[in-house]
């Protein structure tokens, strides 16, 4: 791994950070496992790249890409609790109906965003240089996001969300609407998996409606990878081990980009396949590290 | 732990960098693998082999995640290479945006192959005079010479099928130039689309009784699971056609266009006069040069449709 693959590594860590803090919202606190990610993600990128491209500021298309995958959210856990259907089911529909959603945005599968103004572009003006500016920006905004996220749970309505996941009778007796209660969370999920995905979109120099394949993979290892390796105590600590995780995730798979084992390279294709055995090692370190100490 | 973890990670990346060899480098990041893309990858090491060009490869394939490619084209920007070379739309994109945002000393040349339309993917303005460090070679279909195939084989087409998958933009390029001359040859179209490959049968099955002929076009999706296509046709007597000459080994009737070998082949050329110093942007977005007509005889009787012997004898290639 060359120091500027371990560089792009941390970057695209960061930034689907911002996805597994929604992934935790949903998979965690929720107890909702939401698959609506793998289109709200596109989402969030097609709506940033048509808004980029019809000439509005790069900033401003990530406040309608967040709104956006708010409503998606809304979709998914309105058919869940006013409807009745499985929460699984329901977020697997609307997934599979932002697919064709997306193109009709795009008016396409895939919209380019090379040589437009990004969000980077504002950074780079100031001096700092192109290859540093993906990190300082998605840097920022992840902090930016845990920032808000840590400060919102705190909340009555955070407080509400984290009791209704945890025990949604209690909560219930205590005259709360647990339904208006999910819908914002799985909504306010999606905004953030959304927001990353425009925030990808722009680094990456396309809008593709493909780019959602995996996502879920990727947010629900980053989340375990976060509380096995950097532990979840306290829900500051937990959403933070999450973006974490997200990084090490990233870290595998660039890991296993450069991997060569003396003379023996290993085939491209191998490549997921080493991504997995990484991670696992990185998941039962800390129980074998456990095991030894107790000797 | 996190210090014993960075510690391994810095010992193993360390370790990596060692290996360099004298003669070129050359980085490639391929999309996804398929036999299409699998040959221009062959055809293009080939090309270079039969030349004398000493090159080291550093492959990466992104195994159909976008999020991964973008990963690859940072590695590759890392690897200082001598030339960047990016296989299928997606992986371009990703390799031009890092090429983009990289610092002056990483920058290398960088070639595209496999591209349908480089124009709408953003990877070059004109085609003519490209951008600064890029250029590469096209897999834009001609449409219209295919068709006349296809009509001359098929005599007694009215309806023609179209089965791909309308999130790849390559595909989206090709049907919107299909429908656009279907009037002016005189036939209509009937569009299926499949998402993703476990719904491409299902696609296939729904052209049946309502068209005389299908025609995939160079579809990622639907050559993935070509096989799934091929059954429905033998199975109702239904004609499928290929825009890609690999497809037809594996039961396309027949299809005009070129092999991804060859593509592979030409684009080893630029490579070769890159590394000789040549600057790309010096270099025009070149087309499929090399065309050939494949047919398939033996499926084409299963589906139903005995080869004419004028197309026949103007074949490169006959598969019994």
């Amino acid at each position: 791994m060359t120091l500027y693959a371990a560089l792009g590594a941390v970057e695209q860590g960061l930034v689907y950070g911002i996805m597994v803090i929604g992934v935790y919202l949903t998979f965690r606190i929720l107890d909702f496992p939401d698959l609506t990610v793998d289109g709200s993600l596109p989402l969030g990128a097609s709506i940033s790249a048509v808004a980029i491209t019809s000439g509005l500021n790069p900033y401003l298309s990530l406040l309608l890409a967040l709104a956006g995958g708010f409503a998606a959210g809304v979709v998914t856990a309105v058919l869940n609790t006013k409807f009745k259907i499985l929460h699984l089911l329901a977020s697997i529909l609307t997934m599979i109906a932002l697919y064709s959603i997306n193109i009709r945005i795009m008016a396409g599968p895939n919209i380019a965003l090379l040589g437009v103004d990004t969000v980077f572009d504002a950074v780079t003006r100031f001096g700092v240089p192109a290859q540093y500016a993906g990190l300082v920006v998605f840097g920022a905004f992840a902090v930016f996001v845990l920032g808000f996220i840590i400060w919102f749970m705190g909340t009555e309505i955070g407080q509400a969300i984290l009791a209704t996941g945890d025990n949604p009778q209690m909560i219930r007796s205590l005259g709360v609407n647990t339904h208006v209660v999910i819908i914002l969370g799985v909504g306010l999920s999606n905004g953030l998996v959304a927001l990353s995905g425009a925030l990808v979109a722009q680094n990456q120099g396309a809008a593709d409606v493909g780019m959602g394949i995996g996502t879920i993979v990727a947010g629900l290892a980053s989340v375990i990878i976060g509380e096995t390796v950097f532990g979840c105590q306290t829900m500051a600590r937990a959403f933070i081990a999450a973006v974490l995780g997200s990084v090490v995730y990233r870290l595998a798979i660039a890991l296993a980009l450069g991997l060569e084992l003396g003379h023996f390279r290993f085939n491209p294709s191998d490549l997921n396949l080493i991504t997995a055995i990484l991670v696992i090692g990185a998941l039962i370190t800390p129980n074998l590290k456990k095991r030894l100490i107790a000797r | 732990m996190k210090k014993l973890l960075a510690a391994a990670l810095l010992l193993i990346s360390i370790s990596l960098q060692g290996l360099t060899v004298q003669g070129a480098t050359i980085s490639v990041s391929q999309f996804v693998e398929h036999p299409a893309l699998d040959a221009v990858l062959r055809g293009f090491q080939d090309y270079l082999k039969e030349k004398g060009v000493e090159a080291t490869y550093n492959v990466h394939n992104a195994q159909a995640n976008m999020g991964t490619a973008n990963q690859i084209a940072q590695q590759m920007v890392g690897e200082k290479a001598d030339l960047l070379v990016a296989i299928a739309t997606p992986s371009a994109q990703t390799c031009v945006q890092a090429l983009g945002k990289a610092p002056a000393d990483l920058k290398r040349p960088f070639l595209f192959t496999a591209v349908t339309d480089p124009v709408a993917a953003g990877l070059v303005k004109d085609l003519a005079k490209p951008d600064p460090g890029v250029t590469g070679v096209s897999d834009l279909l001609p449409v219209e010479e295919h068709l006349r195939m296809v009509m001359a084989y098929k005599k007694d087409l009215k309806k023609l099928g179209l089965l791909y998958n309308a999130g790849e933009a390559n595909s989206k390029a090709t049907i919107a130039s299909i429908k656009e001359l279907s009037g002016k040859l005189g036939f209509e179209t009937v569009e299926a689309t499949a998402a993703k490959t476990a719904d491409v049968h299902q696609a296939a099955k729904s052209l049946v009784g309502r068209v005389d002929a299908v025609f995939i076009p160079t579809d990622n999706t639907i050559v993935s699971a070509l096989e799934s296509v091929i059954k429905v046709g033998v199975q109702n007597k239904l004609p499928i056609f290929a825009a890609d000459v690999d497809s037809v080994k594996r039961g396309a009737v027949a299809a005009m266009g070129f092999d991804y070998y060859k593509h592979g082949y030409q684009t080893g050329a630029i490579a070769e006069r890159i590394l000789k110093g040549e600057k790309p942007e010096n270099i025009p977005v070149e087309f499929q040069k090399e065309l050939q007509l494949h047919i398939n005889a033996g499926y084409s009787k299963q589906m139903g449709l005995e080869p004419p012997p004028a197309l026949l004898a103007k074949a490169t290639e006959v598969y019994q």
